[in-house]
């Protein structure tokens, strides 16, 4: 058990780290010249300033070293929580991502909340109600909810409730109604891929031998389909609890956008747009770093709710079927 | 948007082949196609959408850039099926002629995905061991970075446009190929009729291109429909957030964008192009899902 334990988290170590690297080649390493990208983004021309001054400024941005020693510098720099400055705002990033993170992890755990629950009631309904084509309507709308581009519910949701009911504000982060919008918009995707896969899980788990025995003891359809399927069917969901949270942070970057919310989504666009690669590699290795935790976490729980899996038979991944 | 492809794992066809061949077996499928309604319509719209992208004339009388500055702002129409917008440009020509730019990104974000997917997928299935084991370790690094940050990452080091874009989404929905063709080779690879290939005296390049991969591509086949619907997506969330082809050229997720800001006065700037791209990726993934059940 403690081999399993120490094994799987240095894995997860392991994983973390080459995410970091890649994100650094493509980074630093493509076609692009750093130097331009750095000074585009601190708004500065290169043909304006003289080669002294070119090279002060490439010394002062670390581009005068090669490129094992500057990876060297950036990781050490990782490792103590230090993401380096921010070259289109000049402070430091860890500053400017912990001044917003709150806001995106509010949306993020709040859409993660709501998805799990709208998308196993989703599941639990379309596979609980006889009437055949309320059923299928109910087994296609995860479909549906998958196939609209984020942005476009964000703008219809914002269409409907803002302009033409005044419910909702628009735009901004004050107070709790603020929240409801963006909540609802990652929601949509988040649930529709969790139903998707627990819809499937269900009818499987419904063709088990026990299902049919639990029915011929005479027991009552709710109490079949809620004590004996449900549990064994939500398995799967805990899984792609992953996913799940991996979908709802990287929503954040197109629906705080949208929804103009300063969080750490908006700072990732913004950072695309001033080409401002050390954000850009600190936000990246901060939502891969939640993505792989909650993996481990998973893993690691996973023989606890699924007796039937042992540490070292590993678990089986659920067949996702998504858009 | 999510490039949740990534995780996509394809059921496998039934390895029994009933008597008749292939031939009579894609009779019957398409005999099983034609009576699923919902499925032709959606072929159809597939269809339309990349007929009106090579001839956008056929469908429009309007051009995309024509401005007509008396005619602005008029809600949809007979005329104007969407629409105009503030210069009097007619939405649903310029959704036409957006078309091309988007069906090229998906091409290119395809052509990336089935070519290294393929591959990677087809030799570690192949040779396993050591190659197997280090690039599926590759891959789980690449699945460990969210879809669309890996995407902002690459688009932040080559610059904006329609290509860096397609190059973007391509390699976010590498990793779900190469699993699926793995897992299909894998399979396929200890099936008797390999075996018997091998003792019959066939190399294994020949096993490989004759037996092998003619016999796993049904699932591939029906992730790349999929994907096509995840990459249109994913194509479209990058142009709307400002990183795809420079105005006045203007993909979906562009047009929805520009239509935000006039979304109190002319809601159907942003609303119709999105239905558009809504249907279109709805009809995708309708035809994956009906061509896997009839695999199954």
């Amino acid at each position: 058990m403690t081999r399993y334990l120490v094994g799987r988290i240095s894995q997860a170590v392991v994983v973390l780290w080459a995410a970091y690297t890649l994100t650094f080649a493509i980074l630093y390493l493509l076609p692009s010249d750093p130097m331009q990208l750095q000074l585009a983004a601190a708004g500065l021309q290169e043909d304006t300033l003289s080669a002294d001054q070119l090279a002060a400024l490439k010394h002062q941005f670390g581009l005068d070293q090669p490129v094992w020693a500057q990876y060297w510098h950036h990781l050490s720099g990782v490792v103590r929580g230090d993401f380096g400055t921010s070259l289109s705002q000049q402070v430091p990033v860890t500053d400017l991502i912990g001044q917003r993170i709150g806001q995106t992890l509010l949306l993020s755990v709040t859409a993660a909340g709501v998805s799990l629950v709208a998308g196993s009631t989703l599941a639990y309904v379309a596979t609980f109600v006889r009437w055949n084509l309320l059923r299928v309507f109910l087994t296609r709308l995860p479909a549906l909810g998958a196939s609209f581009p984020q942005f476009f519910v964000a703008l219809f949701l914002i269409q409907f409730f803002s302009f033409q009911l005044g419910w909702f504000p628009a735009t901004g982060t004050e107070g709790a109604t603020s929240l409801i919008m963006p909540v609802v918009t990652i929601s949509v995707l988040a649930s529709s891929v969790l139903a998707q896969v627990l819809i499937k899980s269900f009818e499987q788990t419904l063709a088990q031998a026990y299902i049919t025995t639990a029915r011929a003891k005479g027991l009552s359809r709710s109490a079949v389909h809620l004590r004996h399927a449900f549990r064994n069917a939500a398995l799967p969901a805990v899984t792609i609890l992953g996913v799940i949270v991996g979908l709802t942070v990287t929503s954040a970057i197109v629906v705080e956008t949208v929804f103009t919310r300063e969080g750490v989504g908006k700072l990732a666009q913004e950072a695309v747009l001033s080409q401002d690669v050390p954000v850009m590699l600190a936000v990246v290795t901060i939502a891969a770093s939640i993505f792989v935790f909650v993996n481990l976490v998973v893993d690691l729980l996973y023989p606890l709710l699924d007796p039937r899996i042992s540490h070292t038979r590993g678990r089986e991944y659920p067949k996702v079927v998504t858009p | 948007m999510t490039l949740i492809a990534d995780l996509v794992e394809v059921d496998a066809p039934d390895p029994i082949e009933e008597a008749g061949g292939r031939q009579a077996n894609l009779r019957t499928a398409l005999g099983q196609l034609a009576r699923k309604p919902f499925f032709l319509i959606a072929v159809c719209y597939v269809l339309f959408v990349v007929v009106s992208a090579f001839a956008p004339r056929l469908f429009t009388s309007w051009g995309p850039y024509d401005t007509y500055p008396e005619s602005a702002v008029v809600a949809p129409s007979l005329d104007h099926l969407f629409g105009t917008d503030m210069y009097g440009r007619d939405v649903w020509t310029r959704v036409l002629y957006g078309s091309p730019l988007t069906i090229k990104a998906t091409l290119i974000a395809l052509s990336i995905a089935v070519v290294a997917g393929l591959g990677v997928g087809v030799v570690s299935g192949f040779f396993g061991g050591r190659t197997d084991a280090f690039l599926m370790r590759i891959i789980d690094v690449l699945l460990a970075i969210p879809g669309l940050l890996l995407a902002l990452s690459i688009v932040t080091a080559l610059g904006y446009g329609t290509i860096p874009v397609a190059v973007a989404v391509g390699v976010g929905i590498v990793p779900g190929f190469a699993r699926t063709t793995r897992a299909e080779v894998l399979r396929v690879k200890t099936l008797p009729y390999v075996e018997a290939a091998r003792a019959g005296g066939a190399s294994w390049g020949r096993v490989l291109l004759r037996h092998i991969l003619p016999n796993s591509w049904g699932p591939v086949a029906v992730l790349t429909v999929l994907d096509a619907g995840v990459a249109i997506l994913a194509i479209a969330s990058l142009s709307f957030l400002g990183f795809g082809a420079a105005p006045p050229a203007a993909e979906w997720g562009t047009l929805i964008a520009d239509g935000r800001n006039y979304l109190v006065t002319a809601w159907w700037l942003s609303l119709l192009p999105g239905v558009f791209v809504a249907v279109l990726v709805l009809s995708l993934n309708h035809i994956s899902k009906t061509l896997q059940e009839l695999n199954r």
